[in-house]
């Protein structure tokens, strides 16, 4: 009866909301180019994803399936309940990172899947890239999906096979506060306040590795496979002269009957896989969720459709509401204000069932739409309503007029808001995301618990194309300080550089590969992506919300 | 049947006693059911759960599983019927049906046994005394040797006169028990005694007969019945030719080929039988019939015949209420000119056997069991369900699977089409075997007679191929549909009833979901790589082959089934997954696919390799032929079991010396068990 209710509540006559969207000209040439050009985006975006998939070099996964061991994303699919999805993060991190080497995934994949019923954070190495050593990359992408599970309350399932920090690049990898013995700390924090950490040992588990399954609740190891020791045979050799082989020294016979440091005896990956598993549905973890759900329902437009309304040039504009509309349940959104300061757009949807506040760009932020957006996230935040952000933003207004009018007082409240709402916060960026825009919109820096790029999005302070005529300008009024003046090449020839180099650094990939998010996606997979990330959010106990002092 | 309660007056039978147990006791029920009489059932420990006894009006626990215990425990059953007030007894086939002794029992106590008076049952029971009586009688019969002399010389000596082959008979066998073929002189002796064991075993006699074997006989019996009051009727032929092991498998009415000229003289000559010894009841005459289609009279059975439910079709009557009105004291309810022959029926008997392995009887349980829908023209006759286990102790027939039409082309298509719905998980059956068989383009012809497995065995058995990649597909399909459905459980008992992550769309970032299956074709292990495709179908290769596969599940009555569409090809088929084997049961075939088990999940010793003979099946050490250190040759015969009421002679797999024999006489031994074992072959060599 109770999924009766809101089922029946939407028929009264009178009631159907009118749904947003329209059917676009697709016979247009802009929508035809735009079309094609963004397909042409998201299958290079999974030609490259396919390939970072594969993991190491064909010989490595030779080397790696000989021993009878399971490739990183097989043990990954084996170990979730079976042809369920998989929310995987940042694909490309270290992607052409580091000159030459190729880290593919940054050698370990992260993600959310269900295991057991259970929504899990799950982190496994891939040995089959550099043996599964750390690389900067690599921790940072480790601590970010121990981040994303202490937001979201997700139990941890570490899947480990690695040979440890990279030697070469311990400087960048040992010492300061977010390096390696950050996992550890998040270990212990995370089992400190509730939330399992499980860890599988499916290959080498050495030096500062070894603290992962030690500081597990509950560890698994394969036998004759997974070793855990703080030296290796070389280093105990070179330490103290004493010969012994990796399995005497820490394979999973020492480590079950004698020290104690591993829980379960598992003959194979697909055992020890089966293990965790049954681990998992011990835990004894119900999802509570905290808001009412209703029936999910497709949008009423499909949604490649997006490709053709956004295309890849940022300076075309596009109705976001239109985006919203191949994004939300039955394409229904209730819009707030939406006569007041409509550069933004704000409104109750469902996604998936699960009840979100929509906040949109259309156009730049003038002081009206902060303040708007101020109030809507207000509204989300009492009312305990996720918050998506569809980024798509040149900034914030400029000019005498607006300064004058308080705009950096009035942008100010809505970056106030954002960073103190404790709604689950899930920013994609659709576009552009410049300036203080981004913070406005909820960027990296305000801790959204998700946050994903279009790969025609773009990240950067401000556009190249402004950035260099910034430029250009003081060298220019330099030059005339000094007298002389900047030749049409000359000005060129410095603005080119700089248009250049924010284009690549402003890229998806550019963006990806250093995490300042969590995965490029396919435009047409935003509602699932979406989907998938506020069902994880909602594993979280709802947490209050208390605002800062709002300048007026 | 107000009337036939009034009509039978002082005989009232208001509740009968059925001393017998499954498809027979139900089918008794039945029809005492329609008729408003009460059943009172009677079951051994291993029954207590079985059919009969939930569709009883009451029922008895009569002793344990063994049926000398139970069954033909004849006092424990008349205690039963006093206890329970029954008047009549109906002792169904087999068992105590054909008994002498407790026909005159009943008598004593004044219970009505519904079957012939004993003395004609003691006169067809003894072969050579029917003999005599159906040659006085005029009736045409086989030469043999029906003698006192019992020793193994004279037998002999008359297997010589009547001229090899001969066939060996237990003088009160029936059911194929006790009954061995010699083809020479030198066999005989060997023939003689394996017959005597299981004569002795069955009947607590081992007096033989020998008779001429016709080469390439038919089996054609008439079915007939008699009253109290001097009448007798028959109600046409039933042709039961194709036998395996000497037991009937299938059986039609009327006999194909036969025409009515022929069809009169039978019955005649079997209705002349039944008065010769004023019969009483339903009775079967037996004939052997050779390609002239002469016939010779065989034996009579005095009981109600497996494969009766073929002449009621034929003949629109219910034989059982017939067997009711006429112990009443009633007349016989037709003339014999108002019996009318009409259509064509078959009669299919389902066993739980390894068609394979020499027709092996099995047992086990029926983990899955779906039948076709029954209706006017479809009998299902049956005495087990879903859940239900064959047990070792009793005949392991299923079911029979009873169809009528107008003609006998039309019947054949009929039987088909339903013995493919006819869908068992759990043991091993002849199904499949029966459909060869009932295609055979000779059956089909009608050109049936006992040897026809024999002759046929080539095309009937044909050798496994490999299961089309299409099959191996849909078994894939079946598996995933299964998961999701186990997927849709526990969503729709959770809370969060529509996130995605609840489905089972094997959605993943950026990239294709492939994951590859691991299915057994029989020892082969074949690997399909299933890539799940966004729009829910999926793309599935095995080698080089890629198929576009798409599908649901759909349930239908009790059963599950997966409608699939392979590369646009649509199908439906009954799917059933059990343990490790996935079921499919398509409208012209079944397949079966394992799975492999896990790791973790298999035995941890296999045991190593067998070094001497072991149990085919469960079942009782009959005799042991052989002691430790004893050279035996391969072949020789080392021990016989007893099991599924069939003697199995265990010999010897290969030539060398006995180091232990692990069972001794009378002992029970477990289906695999090593029974013998071999001296260590490197120990001997050296």
């Amino acid at each position: 009866l109770g999924l009766l209710r809101p089922l029946l509540a939407r028929g009264y006559r009178g009631e159907a909301v009118a749904a947003v969207g329209s059917r676009p000209d697709a016979s247009s040439a802009l929508y035809q180019e735009n079309y094609e050009r963004m397909k042409a985006l998201v299958a290079e975006l999974q030609e490259h994803a396919e390939k970072i998939r594969l993991g190491g070099g064909e010989k490595a996964r030779k080397r790696h399936t000989s021993r009878g061991k399971l490739l990183p994303r097989e043990r990954i699919d084996r170990l979730i309940d079976p042809g369920s999805p998989f929310l995987e993060f940042s694909q490309f991190a270290g992607y052409q990172l580091y000159g030459d080497e190729e880290v593919p995934a940054g050698g370990i994949i992260t993600g959310i899947g269900r295991v057991s019923g259970v929504e899990c954070l799950i982190v496994a190495n891939d040995a089959t890239v550099k043996g599964g050593t750390y690389y900067p990359i690599t921790v940072k992408k480790h601590l970010r999906a121990q981040e994303i599970a202490m937001q979201n309350h997700l139990p941890c399932l570490y899947l480990v096979d690695s040979g440890g920090a990279n030697l070469p690049r311990q400087a960048e990898v040992f010492p300061d506060r977010d390096h390696f013995g950050r996992i550890f700390y998040n270990q212990a924090v995370m089992s400190s306040q509730g939330i399992p950490q499980i860890a599988v040992v499916m290959g080498s588990c050495t030096a500062g590795g070894a603290y992962v399954p030690a500081m597990a609740d509950e560890s698994i190891i394969v036998g004759k496979q997974g070793t855990i020791f703080l030296g290796g045979p070389p280093l105990v050799k070179a330490a103290t002269g004493e010969e012994v082989s990796a399995e005497d020294l820490g394979g999973a016979d020492l480590h079950c009957r004698k020290s104690g440091v591993t829980d379960h005896y598992a003959l194979d990956d697909d055992h020890a896989l089966h293990l965790a598993r049954k681990v998992v549905r011990s835990l004894n973890l119900q999802k509570k969720i905290d808001v009412t759900i209703e029936p999910s329902e497709e949008p009423l437009f499909p949604a490649d459709e997006i490709y053709g309304i956004v295309g890849d040039q940022l300076k075309r504009n596009f109705d976001v509401k239109e985006v919203i509309a191949r994004i939300v349940d039955g394409s229904r959104f209730d819009e707030f204000k939406a006569l007041y300061g409509d550069t933004l757009i704000t409104g109750f949807a469902r996604i998936f069932g699960y009840p979100v506040g929509i906040i949109g760009n259309n156009g730049v932020l003038f002081s009206e739409s902060a303040k708007k957006g101020t109030h809507f996230i207000q509204l989300c935040c009492q009312r305990n309503i996720p918050i998506v952000f569809l980024q798509n933003i040149t900034g914030f207004m400029v000019g005498r007029e607006y300064e004058a009018g308080g705009i950096a007082k009035d942008g100010a409240k809505m970056v106030t808001a954002v960073a103190c709402a404790n709604v689950p916060k899930i920013t994609v960026i659709i576009g552009g995301s410049y300036g203080a825009g981004n913070y406005g919109m909820c960027g990296r820096a305000y801790s959204p618990r998700f946050l994903y790029m279009w790969p025609n999005a773009r990240i950067s302070v401000m556009g190249g194309e402004q950035a260099a005529t910034v430029l250009a300008t003081i060298a220019k009024d330099q030059k005339a300080r000094e007298g002389k003046q900047l030749s049409e090449a000359d000005e060129a020839a410095l603005k080119e550089p700089i248009i250049r180099r924010f284009e690549e650094e402003g890229n998806p990939y550019y963006s990806s590969a250093r995490l300042w998010d969590d995965g490029i996606i396919d435009p047409a997979d935003t509602r699932l992506v979406l989907g998938l990330s506020l069902s994880a959010a909602l594993n979280a106990p709802t947490k209050k919300t208390e605002f800062g002092v709002f300048r007026m | 049947f107000v009337k036939w309660a009034s009509t039978i007056g002082g005989h009232s039978i208001g509740k009968i006693l059925i001393a017998n147990r499954g498809e027979i006791a139900c089918r008794v029920m039945r029809t005492a059911k329609k008729m408003g009489v009460k059943s009172v059932a009677v079951y051994s420990e291993a029954d207590r759960n079985s059919m009969h006894v939930a569709m009883a009006d009451e029922a008895y626990c009569i002793g344990p599983a063994p049926s000398q215990q139970s069954y033909l425990a004849m006092e424990k059953i008349l205690q039963v019927a006093k206890v329970s007030a029954a008047q009549a007894v109906h002792p169904g086939y087999g068992f105590l049906s054909e008994n002498t002794e407790f026909a005159e029992l009943c008598k004593q106590q004044g219970i009505i046994f519904i079957g012939p008076p004993s003395s004609a049952i003691r006169d067809m029971g003894i072969k050579s005394t029917s003999k005599a009586i159906m040659s006085a009688a005029g009736v045409p019969v086989v030469e043999g040797y029906h003698g006192e002399d019992q020793s193994d010389k004279c037998l002999k000596e008359h297997a010589k006169r009547i001229g090899y082959p001969v066939m060996i008979k237990a003088v009160r066998g029936g059911g194929g028990k006790g009954m061995r073929i010699a083809h020479s002189e030198k066999e005989f002796l060997d023939q003689l005694e394996s017959a005597r064991r299981e004569a002795k075993k069955s009947f607590n006699d081992d007096a033989m007969l020998i008779e001429k074997f016709v080469d390439n006989p038919r089996h054609v019996e008439v079915q007939v019945f008699g009253d109290q009051h001097g009448n007798a009727v028959y109600l046409f032929e039933r042709d039961c030719s194709v036998q395996r092991r000497h037991q009937k498998i299938i059986e039609e009415a009327p006999g194909p080929g036969i025409n009515p000229e022929v069809r009169k003289r039978l019955g005649e000559a079997a209705v002349k039988a039944a008065k010769a010894v004023n019969y009483v009841g339903a009775g079967t005459v037996e004939f052997i019939m050779d390609s002239q289609h002469n016939f010779y009279f065989m034996e009579m059975n005095t009981r109600l015949q497996v494969e009766h439910p073929v002449t009621e079709m034929i003949t629109g009557t219910d034989l059982v209420e017939w067997q009711l009105r006429v112990a009443a004291g009633e007349k016989i309810p037709l003339k014999q000119e108002e019996i009318l022959l009409q259509g064509h029926a078959f009669e299919a008997r389902i066993y739980a056997e390894d068609p394979n392995n020499n027709f092996m009887p099995g047992a086990g349980p029926l983990l899955h069991l779906s039948t076709p829908p029954a209706d006017r023209f479809t009998r299902i006759e049956t005495g087990v369900r879903q859940g239900d286990e064959v047990s070792v102790h009793y005949d392991p027939m299923i079911a029979k699977l009873v169809v009528w039409a107008e003609d006998r082309q039309a019947a054949l298509r009929k039987l088909r089409y339903s013995l493919h719905q006819y869908n068992i998980v759990g043991l091993s059956t002849n199904i499949d075997f029966l459909l060869s068989l009932s295609g055979h383009p000779q059956f089909e012809a009608g050109n049936v007679h006992t040897n026809f497995i024999p002759q046929h065995h080539d095309e009937l058995f044909p050798t496994k191929r490999a299961t089309p990649h299409e099959v191996m597909c849909q078994a894939a399909l079946g598996l995933i549909l299964k998961e999701k459905m186990l997927t849709d459980a526990f969503r729709d008992q959770s809370e969060d009833k529509f996130s995605p992550f609840a489905s089972s769309t094997g959605r993943r970032i950026n990239i294709c979901y492939t994951r590859k299956l691991s299915l057994l074709d029989g020892e082969n292990i074949v690997d399909v790589a299933v890539s799940y495709n966004q729009d829910g179908s999926y793309k599935m290769q095995i080698q080089d082959k890629t198929f576009l596969i798409s599908g649901e599940m759909l349930n239908e009555g009790d059963s599950l089934y997966l409608r699939s569409s392979v590369n646009g090809t649509v199908c439906k088929a009954k799917l059933v997954i059990l343990d490790n084997t996935i079921y499919l049961f398509f409208p012209e075939g079944s397949a079966q696919i394992g799975l492999p088990v896990p790791k973790y999940l298999t035995a941890v010793s296999s045991g190593g390799e067998q070094s001497g003979a072991v149990a085919p099946m469960t079942g009782t050490v009959e005799k042991v032929f052989v002691k430790a250190g004893d050279k035996v040759q391969t072949g020789d015969p080392l021990m016989v079991m007893i099991a599924m009421k069939m003697e199995h002679t265990i010999r010897a797999p290969k030539a060398g010396v006995i180091k232990k024999v692990h069972f001794q006489e009378g002992a029970q031994a477990n289906r695999h068990a090593p029974l013998v074992e071999f001296m260590d072959e490197e120990a001997e060599s050296k």
